[in-house]
């Protein structure tokens, strides 16, 4: 079957998106943290594979490394961080769910409605072929390169700032705050931990 | 059926009704959390889509700016990085929340000063 067969994408297309829809549904559904955070790395990677899909692959590229690979781990550090037991559950009152599940399902069909009512170009075009088709093509990535540091320089900067201010800031509101007591203890098991062995 | 640009919304539709859901029913702050990741991937398949399906070229933004279908990437490389900027603060809040509450469900969290 050549690449860019309607009949592959299609295959590909419907894949993808049943990965991406099941495993966001089930992030609904789940009670348990951990298994939320298992079921966003499977959602993660299914809009990674549309993005390819869509001839986005520095964007899939990006999603895979800074989503999967590090939002991700840090979710599931601050889990095991701040939970005694990883299955640990945190109840919701039935009707808190229901209520939560009505307000989800209007504000989507809301859009759906919008949706369907404006008039989109393009809408019902299947998908255009290729223009980079060969996995070596490197012209793309170059593009966006330049389309970074040209057009859309201010922006790039300014996420830059931000990126500093976050990590300073995080690294600032994360720090273990003294309390009176707390020194004394952990000095204790430090030591007690240096004895032990 | 060869997906059209209606599928790939469809796709984001969808991410976008479970993020907002998962938002609201969860008690677990780290659970908001990741309803939110849910809707910035959901818009973000919205721009690289339309991109891609042929809108930067109607959008005139610049002559120079390179070849057709860049602009919505640009934008979703700019949303990966708000994500993870906003994962890594609230992250850090939570780490707070919990030193002194010793839990990171939301209910607990209802006082101006902690």
């Amino acid at each position: 079957m050549p690449i860019g067969s309607p009949i592959l994408s299609a295959v590909l297309f419907y894949t993808l998106g049943a990965l991406t829809v099941i495993s966001a549904i089930a992030i609904v559904l789940t009670q348990h943290t951990i298994r939320m955070a298992v079921y966003l790395l499977a959602t993660l990677a299914g809009v990674a594979g549309l993005f390819l899909m869509l001839d986005a692959q520095f964007i899939a590229a990006v999603q895979l490394v800074v989503y999967a690979g590090g939002t991700l781990i840090l979710i599931v550090f601050s889990i095991m961080l701040t939970t005694r037991s990883p299955l640990a559950l945190t109840t919701v009152p039935v009707w808190e769910r229901i209520l939560g599940s009505v307000i989800g399902g209007v504000l989507a069909a809301a859009i759906l409605v919008a949706g369907l009512s404006s008039s989109i170009p393009h809408l019902r075009e299947s998908l255009p072929v290729s223009q980079s088709p060969t996995i070596g093509d490197n012209q793309h990535v170059a593009n966006i390169g330049s389309a970074l540091l040209s057009v859309y320089i201010v922006p790039f900067e300014t996420a830059g700032v931000l990126l500093l201010l976050v990590m300073v800031g995080a690294s600032y509101l994360a720090r273990r705050t003294a309390k009176p007591g707390d020194r004394q203890s952990s000095s204790d098991r430090i030591s007690s931990s240096d004895e032990a062995p | 059926m060869i997906p059209t640009l209606a599928h790939f919304l469809a796709v984001s539709l969808v991410l976008f009704g479970a993020g907002v859901t998962t938002m609201l029913t969860k008690r677990s702050a780290i659970g908001i959390l990741i309803g939110v990741e849910l809707v910035l991937n959901a818009a973000a398949i919205n721009f690289v889509a339309f991109a891609r399906f042929g809108w930067s070229a109607a959008s005139g933004l610049n002559s120079a700016a390179p070849s057709t279908g860049i602009h919505g990437q640009v934008f979703a490389a700019f949303i990966i990085v708000l994500a993870a900027a906003e994962a890594a603060m609230a992250l850090a809040i939570f780490m707070s929340f919990y030193h002194n509450y010793h839990a990171i469900d939301v209910e607990k969290g209802d006082e101006l000063k902690g």
